[in-house]
């Protein structure tokens, strides 16, 4: 029983650091709370949902999820955010509910406010090692998360390009000072976040089956909490913190029956551990 | 003298008004960014609620109470905040705007899913509607005080640069938890109007959606100032009923307009730096010039 619930956590952890890595990377070079993010991730769940319905193949719906929602990325960074940059915090912050309100309701205008289906499991089997049984739709989840992050990992700490991206969130002026070119840099941390964000999108559609207007609502204020946990624009600090919210929550609640719904609940972890480490967990002041 | 619609309406107004002066001296002269905002209405609503339905307090009994245990309640609330700044603080509230909803929701002491029903008016609604109106100039009348008085220069210092005011010998955390309290025991005004108005509340009405309304009130209408906070209300809280015959398009517009305003108007309709406040200024300064000189 509490492997079993070890899988189901680990699973939806894994797909809230897909999420949250998207806002911890904008974070990390523009100090803006990407709210609007979320609705990227919406965005990827109905391209791949169209794709789907095109050429029934998962992983051409992944890619075209994950393509779209990068293009997506640059657009709101070059067309909202970039003129905001020089004004006071909250001016980006309610450009970007703002924005976020009208993406949930395009979507709810065009696709309708129903729940669509969205069977594209390609089926790679399921693993059962004595009592752990980790099912067909968990298994596409770890293996596409675990695929995304080794590629991450490799870019940010072994190319030229993610040795920029790591010099420009340190300390934006002092890159550009040393010839990065910092705008063409921001560009590449919101496309490669949008594309996690994307990605994200379709493996939660298809792990539950489902794809509707509003399914970011909850993801968008959850990817803020574990964004602040792991210390606002650190990545291995959100990583753990999607792993640690979608564990401590599925753990808490599959097994203390505690009377309480999980979205209060990564708040309520949030707030404690913000705390006794006002910075996050790996932030540094 | 009008119809019971535009009244209801009227008084809507009234309270959005309130709650937007409120939430204008947290983050509008403190700088304290609040998008939880809406959680200290509905404890302001919830400890109404209880406090007639349970021990059958009237209206003006209840009223002093409710605005003291919200005031308690938010500077209480507000400790945590005090740990963490700017992004951190505002994702913080949104965290205690969330864990607060869950409470009312999940606690059977706060009526859960069902809400609180049942709770005693003991006015018409044309003279809750004068009622409300005489609350709300108290608050505007309130909000002038305060901007004049000392509380009111340390709470900008704060705004401003907080080490620098740390530096000049204000308390910091004394000011930021009096901002707290202030605002929210104007929430809490807020909440018994709302509580008595309605007769019934529930946990879905003091949700995060509520909270981003209520910025998008001060941010629209100009932060950090009054008349900007009073017509952010008034617009935002008319809108939905002008709107009402193009019901399907009605959020998007309301995004649309938040993202429109941000980007090309940051400083909202009434700000300082704003087209209409300069425009006004200029206008004004002219007059004054054509005055003088006798032409």
């Amino acid at each position: 029983m509490i492997w079993q619930q070890f899988a189901n956590g680990l699973a939806i952890g894994s797909v809230y650091a897909l999420i949250a890595l998207g806002l911890t990377m904008v974070y990390g070079v523009l100090r803006i709370l990407h709210i609007a993010h979320a609705g990227v991730y919406v965005l990827g769940a109905y391209l791949g949902l169209l794709a789907f319905r095109l050429v029934p193949n998962f992983w051409l719906a992944l890619g075209a999820g994950m393509v779209g929602c990068a293009l997506a990325g640059i657009i709101i960074q070059r067309y909202l955010y970039m003129p905001l940059l020089a004004l006071p915090r909250i001016v980006p912050l309610i450009a970007s509910i703002g924005l976020f309100i009208s993406l949930e309701e395009v979507y709810r205008l065009i696709a309708g406010p129903y729940v669509i289906s969205f069977p594209a499991n390609p089926g790679l089997g399921s693993i059962e090692w004595g009592i752990v049984r980790i099912t067909n739709n968990q298994l596409l989840v770890f293996l596409v998360t675990f695929a995304l992050l080794a590629i991450l990992w490799f870019i940010m700490s072994k190319t030229k390009l993610g040795l920029a991206m790591q010099a420009t969130s340190q300390d934006l002026e002092t890159a550009s000072v040393m010839g990065i070119n910092t705008e063409r840099i921001i560009a590449a941390n919101f496309l490669i976040g949008s594309a996690l964000a994307g990605a994200a999108g379709v493996l939660v559609g298809v792990y539950f089956n489902s794809v509707y207007p509003t399914m970011g609502s909850i993801p968008a204020y959850k990817a803020l909490a574990i964004v602040v946990l792991g210390g606002l624009g650190s990545i291995t600090g959100t990583v753990l913190g999607g792993l640690l919210i979608g564990l401590g929550e599925t753990l808490l609640i599959g097994l203390t029956n505690i009377p309480f719904p999980r979205d209060g609940l990564a708040f309520i972890i949030m707030i404690l551990i913000l705390m006794f480490r006002p910075y996050g967990l790996l932030g540094k002041e | 003298m009008f119809s019971g619609y535009i009244i209801t309406v009227a008084i809507t107004i009234g309270i959005y008004v309130i709650l937007a002066i409120s939430l204008n001296i947290i983050t509008g002269y403190a700088g304290q960014i609040s998008l939880g905002h809406a959680a200290f209405w509905g404890i302001g609503a919830y400890c109404s609620a209880l406090l007639s339905t349970r021990l059958g307090l009237p209206f003006w009994a209840g009223l002093p109470l409710t605005i003291a245990i919200t005031a308690l309640i938010g500077s209480l609330l507000a400790i945590p905040c005090l740990r963490v700044r700017e992004d951190f603080l505002a994702i913080t509230t949104i965290g205690i705007n969330f864990v607060v909803q869950a409470v009312f929701l999940y606690v059977p002491f706060f009526g859960g899913a069902m809400g609180i029903g049942g709770i005693r008016s003991p006015f018409g609604i044309s003279s809750f509607f004068w009622i409300t109106l005489i609350f709300v100039l108290l608050c505007i009348a309130l909000d002038r005080w305060l901007v004049r008085s000392w509380i009111g220069l340390a709470l900008e210092s704060l705004r401003e640069d907080e080490t620098a005011a740390a530096i000049s010998g204000i308390d910091v955390v004394k000011f930021k938890v009096a901002a707290f309290a202030i605002g929210s025991g104007l929430t809490g005004l807020a909440g018994h109007l709302y509580a008595h108005f309605m007769t019934f509340i529930s946990a879905d009405d003091f949700g995060f959606p509520q909270s981003i309304l209520i910025i998008s009130m001060i941010v629209f209408g100009g932060i950090g100032t009054l008349r900007g906070a009073i017509l952010g209300a008034v617009i935002l809280a008319v809108a939905p009923e002008i709107f009402r015959p193009i019901l399907d398009y009605r959020i998007l517009i309301y995004g649309a307009l938040l993202i429109f305003m941000m980007r090309f108007q940051p400083g909202g309709i009434l700000g300082d730096q704003s087209l209409v406040p300069r425009i006004f200024k200029a206008v004004h300064q002219k007059g004054l010039t054509l005055m003088r000189t006798g032409g």
